[in-house]
């Protein structure tokens, strides 16, 4: 059985476009379906391009926070 | 390290990654993925060019030939190497591109003996060759050991390319049973090649090797494309199952290969 309620965190400081969202799709690929990954982003056009990037890619944004001046958590639900 | 990849590789790759259709997943198929290039010359350079930068993990290059200056008018990746083997030629360049790419050379003529050792080892063949005898060598060893070949021929201002998936589909055989008699189509010393020509054919025979090795889009598997570079038109030829087909037909002739068959006479 796979824990659903487990958690990947994925900390992309220092990241920019587009490798913000290779490395999440990367991640991704490493998780089962239905898992939940969190990625940390301080690189502001990563907040807009990354989800909607993953949103093509069938996956499904849970919440997009912002944690600082330049901090955001995004959650995303593997498709 | 994320999913296998070195920092570099994420970002060497990254337009790969990209792709829905690719991902991670799809280019680490083509790292561990091997093919071997039928000839380093005009065709070879582009598909060599190219598969080596899509991070295909192993390319075995076959060329006995060395580096002239009159090839540079078209094969891309020997410069500063006039006087070396190609096939030495053709790794020097693709170290320089990506080191991750495994280049394995052969500096021989592709014969009857060793052809299908050397096809054993690889996954898929790219005949980048420029004559009949070897051209028919290729195609009769990928039908009998069912190796998946992609088929490229230039002429002047035309070319043709298809690929071959033995019993899936026709073979080149099917299209042209045999090869011209000698003397009948000039070779490309005496007839003139245009210098971009091989760049175009060479890259759709790249093209349909990645698109094999990922599993994705559609192959020219039963389609020849024939290109015409003055009028600049793609012509797409349906290609048969010949049941005659002496190779792949219903009661072939060819059932293994022989050296008469082929010989090293008609080097067009």
């Amino acid at each position: 059985m796979q824990d659903m309620s487990r958690i990947t965190e994925l900390d992309l400081r220092g990241e920019v476009c587009p490798y913000t969202f290779v490395k999440t799709k990367l991640k991704l690929e490493e998780l089962e379906s239905g898992e939940e990954l969190k990625v940390i982003l301080d690189h502001a056009p990563a907040v807009e391009n990354v989800p909607r990037s993953l949103k093509n890619e069938g996956h499904k944004i849970l919440g997009i926070e912002q944690k600082g001046d330049n901090l955001w958590n995004v959650r995303i639900r593997k498709a | 390290m994320l999913g296998g990849f070195s920092e570099e590789q994420i970002r060497r790759y990254s337009r790969h990654i990209i792709l829905p259709e690719v991902g991670g997943k799809g280019q680490k198929k083509l790292l561990s993925s091997k093919v071997l290039c039928i000839g380093a010359g005009g065709l070879g350079a582009p598909i060599i060019e190219y598969l080596a930068a899509a991070g295909v993990g192993t390319l075995g290059i076959i060329d006995d030939d060395t580096v002239d200056l009159s090839n540079l008018q078209r094969q891309v990746i020997h410069g500063g190497n006039v006087g070396k083997p190609k096939a030495e030629s053709a790794k020097q360049f693709v170290n320089n591109l990506n080191p991750d790419i495994e280049v394995k050379t052969y500096i021989e003529r592709l014969n009857a003996n060793n052809v299908i050792d050397i096809f054993k080892e690889y996954d898929i063949v790219v005949d980048g060759s420029d004559n009949f005898a070897t051209r028919y060598l290729v195609n009769d060893a990928c039908v009998l050991t069912d190796k998946p070949l992609s088929h490229g021929s230039i002429y002047r201002f035309e070319g043709q390319v298809t690929t071959i998936l033995p019993h899936k589909g026709p073979c080149y055989r099917c299209l042209f049973e045999h090869a011209p008699p000698p003397g009948m189509v000039p070779s490309c010393q005496e007839a003139g090649v245009l210098g971009v020509l091989p760049g175009i054919i060479g890259v759709i025979q790249a093209t349909e090797v990645v698109k094999y090795l990922l599993g994705i889009g559609e192959l020219l598997v039963g389609r020849l494309i024939y290109y015409d570079a003055l009028n600049m038109t793609f012509d797409e030829i349906k290609m048969r199952w010949n049941k005659q087909c002496p190779v792949c037909g219903e009661e072939p002739k060819i059932t293994s290969i022989q050296e008469e068959i082929y010989g090293d006479v008609c080097r067009i």
